[in-house]
């Protein structure tokens, strides 16, 4: 067997593509009532009363609940998963996050009240119904605004609205190397906030059982059990046995349906409490003010270098605005999974960080796509570039000055990581190779002659994936474990099913991971069950974020496959009177070694489950493992992108004309769903370069960018195709070599946009343009008298 | 207001009673089961509830049920053959041009509008025309791909195999 490697067409496909996938919003449970939920217009203001009388006597409607309800009922807030320090060693500050508003709303679609009738219809009208009594107060959105003197306060007890104060690194050291640098390039940068914009708005079913006392929650999660476990034991307090969570078919995440959200819990406690089932759909305005945001950081960097034009130092500030709640994992995100990815691709000796946490009137922000490395990425490959420029040096050429030797594995980094592999070189050669950076002057000149303006721009990455040791990330503050679980079933006939904690909403594991059981039990993919998603069915699971999957879930199955294994040697030991020493296992057969005696995987299943013949003294009858894996390491995946832009200098508008990326994956088990994972990625990096961009009203606190009709997804016609390549080292600490591709695209292509859009413009003295470049700001920037009229 | 709204769906007569403002998307998700037509946005724009009307492609969120009355209606549901896949589903398949698959029913019905109105597209024809279909997973690559691959099969041309998957 040989799966691992090609590029099998996906198992999951034909019921998408006959329209058979059964996403959450497909399923209608028997007495179903509907769920509408009134959120607030305004982003700050007191909650003087909530008057749903004539709501509450509507055709069709069961019931309307507010936060009082919540209250009276004990419904607990929504947890936030990782604590984090602030450099005095003071805990950062946990708000309450209630699921329906208590006394005051803190952004535009905070929920206020919930109303339950027969149909959607009826639910929706009778909230119109309702009159709220809004004091309304001034708002801050913008996180830099809230870190003045007098500005609203999100949250009475947090002076200057911050979270956290937050470092990593030796201050000392990198002023010391800053102050002996020959040269110190500075910059300020934004990093754009986004919406994540999974195209299967959320939605939620809660159900109730009152014969066996289960509840049992339908979600758009990309983890269910961690859904269970927040909401059992922190929100709803349920007992784990009683509380199932199932996420079917799931119309894509990037991060956003990682976390626990208000709707999960108000559905299930609303089921309970109505003993019907209760269902709640988002409208897509409702995703774009309660979905959790990406990004939204502003930065100061600094980076020194020696007279041989080797880096010596790196200086960041940031400013990360966490919205107005804390989401699941908000605080990591801007300090674990950032900071720690600021050496990149270099040798760079001293890194400093600091980051300051800022609550506003907001949306929470949480991990979005790349997750703090790609917010990494795009500061460094911007500062890089613009050391480049100042030198006068190719940026290719100063990269790889500074990039750390392929010899120097494992690296470690003065930002905490260890890297196990890499071969930056490798991949900077194939892009650069690809893109023809080296004939690039001459497309210059040519496009100049036709009146158009041609840069060219270079980004390398590195992230940290397969999150992660659970012992490294809780002495970090991380409140949860990061493993990952798996059963793998063979049946009494030899078919095989795999229970895993691995979610797959997009990601194509009923393929991939077939693929690894086809070649690791010998077994036609065709007998090969890939089961996920549904807490009812699975021993356990962290889920799907931070490309862990392969690198995490598939490890456990592997782990789940050895065991099987093993026992099966046993097994056919004893029916081949052989010692089992000498059983060797290879494509689906136990052999007695150097004769031609075996039994099939399907002979020793049936055996194991039909135990006449079997040692019962020494085993237990069946053919079923679970393993629980926790990785050793982060993986650290890498790689080179370059992109190639052409500008109009009349109108501003901009045309990808060539995109080139090189990534290390590690090793790849099918070549086609990684390809498409690194399409995706990128569509969502040049999405943040060029289009997208969430918007708040910085007077008010409205979200301005809260339908497509205003926030700028990227179209078919927006985006190239794209030029692929890969150059694989192995992770070093999995049996498969895996590194996770699912982030790398959007980590990287902001950079190389941003970097070919100055150098596009390098002849009218721009630095650096904000994300996202639009044609107005690309004309302005050619165009600077028109300056002054922004 | 309720009333009653005949047409056919995927070939069959249907009748059912409806609001006035229930959205033929609704009337087929809601009342007909059929959920393979998706929503994905409420401002009729990203094109997951594409289905045909008399032939061409619509967004069943842009009409009301109502205004389906004696019209054809053809959903993601009717495009195969039984249990074979239509040349455009089996390129989308070959081609690795879904993932989540969300906007998948909706990027195949309006594939086969285009190709029904130009059955050999240019790769910029087809992200023209891909303007009202949103992907959030793929980045399109796959998606023009498989569309010129549907395309060419569907019109008798020698397909290439295994386009983008050869990457």
């Amino acid at each position: 067997m040989t799966e691992i490697g090609t590029p099998v067409r996906r198992r999951e496909d034909y019921r998408f593509l006959t329209g058979q996938g059964t996403y959450t919003d497909d399923i209608n449970r028997p007495r179903q009532l509907y769920a509408y939920i009134l959120r607030s217009p305004h982003a700050n203001a007191a909650l003087r009363g909530v008057d749903f009388a004539a709501a509450a006597k509507a055709p069709g409607v069961v019931a309307v609940y507010t936060g009082k309800d919540i209250e009276a009922d004990g419904v607990g807030g929504l947890p936030c998963g990782w604590l984090v320090h602030s450099k005095d060693g003071s805990p950062m500050y946990e708000p309450p996050h209630p699921v329906l508003a208590q006394g005051r709303v803190r952004h535009v679609g905070d929920p206020v009240a919930v109303v339950i009738a027969d149909s959607l219809a009826q639910a929706r009208d009778a909230a119109e119904l309702i009159q709220v009594d809004y004091a309304v107060e001034p708002a801050i959105a913008n996180a830099a605004g809230a870190l003045r003197a007098g500005a609203p306060q999100v949250w009475p007890e947090v002076p200057g609205n911050i979270c956290y104060d937050w470092h990593l690194g030796d201050p000392a050291a990198v002023e010391q190397a800053l102050a002996k640098a020959a040269r110190v390039v500075k910059l300020d940068l934004t990093n754009n906030r986004l919406v994540p914009n999974a195209m299967e708005p959320r939605a939620a079913i809660g159900d109730f059982d009152r014969a066996t006392g289960e509840h049992t929650l339908y979600t758009t999660s990309q983890n269910p059990h961690v859904i269970r476990l927040l909401m059992g034991a922190f929100v709803l307090h349920l007992p784990e046995a009683k509380l199932r969570v199932v996420a079917p078919d799931v119309g894509g995440g990037f991060g956003s349906k990682i976390y626990h959200y208000a709707e999960e819990a108000i559905v299930t406690w609303a089921a309970a409490k109505l003993k019907r089932p209760v269902k709640w759909t988002a409208e897509r305005v409702e995703s774009f003010m309660s979905d959790a945001h990406g990004r939204d950081h502003a930065t100061h960097v600094e980076l020194g270098l020696d007279v041989d034009n080797k880096f010596v130092a790196l200086k960041v500030s940031t400013i990360a605005n966490m919205g107005a709640y804390l989401s699941t994992f908000a605080t990591c995100i801007p300090t674990y999974l950032y900071a720690t990815l600021l050496a990149g691709t270099y040798t760079t000796p001293v890194i400093y960080a600091e980051t300051k946490a800022v609550f506003t009137h907001t949306v929470p922000v949480d991990a979005y796509r790349g997750a703090g490395r790609p917010e990494a990425t795009f500061l460094l490959e911007r500062i890089v570039d613009l050391a480049a420029d100042e030198l006068g040096l190719d940026p290719a050429e100063l990269r790889r000055k500074n990039f750390i030797p392929t010899d120097a594995f494992p690296y470690q980094t003065p930002v905490a990581l260890q890297y196990d592999s890499g071969d930056y070189f490798s991949t900077l050669e194939l892009a650069t190779k690809a893109a023809d950076y080296a004939g690039f002057e001459a497309r210059r000149a040519d496009a100049a002659r036709s009146g158009k303006l041609r840069g060219i721009g270079i980004a390398t990455y590195i992230e940290a994936c397969g999150i992660a040791p659970s012992a490294v990330v809780g002495s970090l503050g991380a409140r949860a474990g990061l493993f990952e679980a798996a059963t793998v079933r063979v049946h009494p006939t030899g078919s095989v099913t795999v229970l895993t904690g691995s979610h797959s909403h997009g990601q194509g594991h009923e393929t991939t991971f077939a693929q690894l059981v086809a070649d690791g039990l010998g077994v036609p993919i065709e007998q090969i069950d890939i089961v996920h998603g549904d807490s009812a069915k699975i021993p356990y699971g962290m889920g799907t974020y931070g490309s862990r999957s392969l690198a995490v879930g598939g490890t456990a199955i592997i782990k789940a496959m050895d065991k099987i294994v093993a026992k099966g040697k046993k097994i056919a030991a004893h029916l081949l009177e052989a010692a089992e020493a000498d059983i060797e296992f290879k494509d689906g057969q136990f052999s007695v070694a150097g004769t031609d005696r075996s039994k099939t995987l399907g002979e020793i299943a049936l055996t194991a489950y039909v135990p006449h013949n079997f040692p019962h003294d020494e085993l237990e009858p069946g053919l079923d493992e679970t393993a629980f894996y926790d990785p050793k390491n982060f993986t650290f995946p890498s790689g080179a992108y370059v992109a190639e832009v052409e500008i109009d200098p009349d109108t501003g508008t901009l045309e990808i004309v060539k995109f080139t990326a090189s990534d290390d994956f590690g090793r790849i088990v099918n070549p086609m769903i990684v390809a498409g994972q690194v399409h995706g990625g990128l569509a969502q990096g040049i999405g943040q370069a060029l289009l997208e961009n969430c918007v708040y009203d910085h007077s008010t606190g409205q979200l301005l960018t809260a339908s497509y009709n205003d926030y700028a997804m990227p179209r078919a016609d927006d985006l190239p195709s794209f030029a692929l390549s890969t150059h694989a080292t192995l992770c070093t600490h999995n049996p498969l070599g895996v590194k996770g591709c699912g982030e790398a695209g959007a980590i990287g292509a902001p950079a190389a946009i941003s970097n070919a859009i100055v150098d596009a413009l390098k002849d009218y003295g721009v630095r650096h343009i904000e994300m996202p470049a639009t044609p107005e700001k690309l004309w302005r920037a050619v165009h600077p008298q028109n300056m002054a009229a922004e | 207001m309720q009333k009653t709204v005949s047409l056919t769906v995927n070939g069959k007569p249907v009748s059912a009673t409806v609001e006035g403002r229930t959205l033929l998307v609704q009337l087929l998700r809601e009342t007909l089961g059929l959920t393979g037509t998706h929503v994905g946005c409420d401002t009729s724009q990203c094109g997951a509830c594409v289905v045909h009307v008399d032939g061409e492609a619509v967004k069943s969120c842009t009409l009301l049920a109502l205004q389906a009355e004696g019209r054809s209606v053809k959903t993601i549901e009717d495009v195969a053959d039984g249990d074979t896949l239509h040349p455009m589903q089996e390129a989308f398949r070959d081609n690795h041009a879904l993932q989540c698959g969300f906007c998948t029913p909706g990027m195949i019905m309006s594939a086969l509008d285009l190709v029904k109105n130009n059955p050999d597209p240019t790769d910029r024809e087809i992200r023209e025309y891909l303007e009202g279909n949103f992907c959030r997973c793929t980045g399109y690559h796959n998606i023009v791909l498989a569309i010129k691959a549907g395309a060419a099969a569907m019109r008798g041309a020698p397909v290439e195999p295994h386009g983008a998957a050869a990457e």
